[in-house]
């Protein structure tokens, strides 16, 4: 780990917070789109570049394209409304940073761990050999996630026969 | 700064960890928009990803971790989808997505 890591690691973190506490939902999908890039690049540099990819693509593109998809389908609100929340989220939100400085610090405060037992096993270095021969109920679940995904939101936007929902 | 020791890699990105988590957490506590609500839940997940990918790669075990990491992502897209799906659902019936407003739901 070098310096362009730590620095990667805090503009992650500094994103994430302004994906939080950004005024409007399409800046807070903004501020979640870079978490998501700056973490792929976290991931390829951490050795794992199959799951970098699939974060770049699926968590920055994807999810980002189904948020603004989704803002875009509810209606914006009035320039009154957004100052009026705004107000109130301020408020609300006021606090984490605050919360976030104290969680360092005290992180900082209790230090480096000195006995910390970690297991260091046998290395499998093959992506493809891990998914389809060691973890094949994951891929199984991921095929029924998947479906069930889909059959989820084709009832939530099935009509009924007056067009009731 | 040039950190090798398994434990000091462990401990700086457990440190981005916990700050995602807590980040997160709170505005999942004190947000009323549903979307903003899956945002939150999606730095949890993040979160989550970043520790799996950091382990992976302090024990030297990157394969298991990122196979793990494809499933969490792919958890992730359909949750995501899902609760879109039932955003647009909900601000239909209450014109709004305060999430105070769910219970009105029927079912």
């Amino acid at each position: 780990m070098n310096t362009i890591d730590m620095i990667l690691l805090t503009a992650m973190t500094l994103a994430a917070l302004w994906a939080v506490m950004g005024r409007s939902l399409l800046k807070a999908t903004i501020g979640l789109a870079v978490t998501s890039a700056i973490l792929s690049v976290i991931i390829f540099r951490l050795g794992s570049p199959l799951a970098a990819v699939f974060e770049l693509s699926v968590c920055t593109g994807l999810i980002t394209v189904v948020f603004v998809s989704t803002i875009s389908l509810t209606k914006p609100l009035t320039h009154k409304d957004i100052v009026e929340l705004s107000k109130k989220r301020t408020r609300r939100f006021i606090y984490l940073p605050i919360i976030l400085i104290i969680v360092t610090f005290l992180l900082i405060r209790a230090g480096i761990p000195k006995n910390l037992a970690m297991s260091m096993g046998e290395t499998v270095k093959n992506v493809p050999e891990v998914l389809w021969n060691m973890r094949q109920l994951d891929m199984f679940g991921q095929v029924i996630l998947i479906i069930a995904g889909a059959l989820g939101v084709v009832v939530l936007f099935t009509e009924g026969k007056n067009g009731a929902k | 700064m040039a950190l090798s020791s398994p434990i000091e890699l462990l401990y700086v990105f457990g440190s981005f960890t916990i700050l995602l988590l807590a980040a997160g957490f709170y505005c999942l506590v004190v947000t009323r928009s549903f979307l903003r609500a899956v945002i939150a839940i999606e730095l949890l997940i993040k979160a989550v990803t970043l520790f799996f990918i950091a382990v992976g790669y302090i024990t030297g075990k990157p394969a298991l971790t990122q196979a793990l990491v494809i499933t969490i992502i792919v958890v992730e897209v359909v949750v995501v989808v899902v609760a879109g799906g039932i955003a647009i659902s909900v601000f239909r019936k209450n014109d709004s997505l305060d999430i105070t407003l769910l219970n009105k739901l029927k079912g």
